[in-house]
């Protein structure tokens, strides 16, 4: 049963950006080999955190996107405990999400295009109907 | 106590469009002013009558802005639905609906979890 989950977790400010590479790249490892895959990864940068963890006023955010099981998520989140550099974390699931806002959006283009069908016939119906009544007066 | 009530009202002011003028003690008067004589309500003076002052109707910010998905990453939009003390701000003084103000809670612990938002008091 694949999933999609979001993974976001936060790395100390002082960690090297090469360093933050090579830690990226060994969970895409840990997801690959888990069955799993890496959707997208967005490093959101250096924010301030709206409180004091680990002492850190501030952290690294970064974002991932990935598919799989649960095992995969159980797995990475062991690896992000035992990663000394990574000062939180947070798995979110949002397959259940996508799917409900996917359905939104598609109700709201089919509401569209219900409301820009009418207007579309009717205007195709006025331009026959405009020329006989345009004659009308001419043949009278 | 009273710090309680207070406290979310210049929150709830502060984006002012979608929520009331005076939030924080919007809905009094429909439990207390029964009467409607001689209590000065705290939506605004009593006019001749009494019951005459004018409230705007809160209307659910998610609903006319058509915002459908409520997410923890979106702090800046979760920030208005936050008290200064970091508390959600109840429905009734905001007028979010309540399948809204479901999402908007869960997301703001979200949140809360990853360090966007303070648990208590202002983001430091």
């Amino acid at each position: 049963m694949n999933r999609i989950y979001e993974l976001m977790f936060i790395v100390r400010p002082d960690m090297a950006d090469d360093d933050l590479d090579k830690l990226v790249a060994n969970l895409e490892t840990t997801v690959t080999s888990a069955a799993g895959t890496v959707k997208s990864v967005d490093r959101m940068g250096k924010r301030r955190l709206a409180y004091a963890v680990r002492k850190f006023r501030e952290g690294i955010y970064v974002l991932m996107t990935i598919e799989g099981a649960g095992t995969v998520i159980h797995e990475l989140e062991r690896r992000l405990r035992v990663t000394e550099q990574v000062i939180k974390f947070l798995t979110v699931r949002v397959d259940e999400e996508l799917k409900r806002l996917d359905k939104i959006k598609k109700l709201r283009d089919a509401k569209k295009k219900v409301s820009a069908m009418p207007a579309a016939p009717a205007a195709v119906e006025e331009a026959p109907a405009a020329p006989p009544a345009a004659e009308t007066p001419a043949t009278a | 106590m009273t710090e309680e009530t207070k406290a979310p009202a210049p929150a709830a002011e502060r984006p002012s469009r979608p929520f009331g003028e005076r939030s924080g003690g919007g809905d009094r008067p429909r439990f207390g002013g029964g009467g409607g004589g001689g209590r000065s309500g705290p939506g605004g003076p009593p006019r001749e009558g009494g019951r005459k002052f004018f409230r705007r109707k809160k209307v659910c910010k998610f609903c006319t802005e058509k915002i459908a998905d409520i997410n923890y990453k979106d702090y800046r939009l979760l920030g208005q639905f936050v008290a200064e003390s970091g508390k959600i701000v109840p429905r009734r003084l905001t007028g979010v609906c309540s399948p809204h103000q479901h999402r908007l809670a869960s997301a703001i612990k979200q949140a809360r979890n990853i360090a966007l938002l303070p648990f208590a008091g202002r983001a430091s």
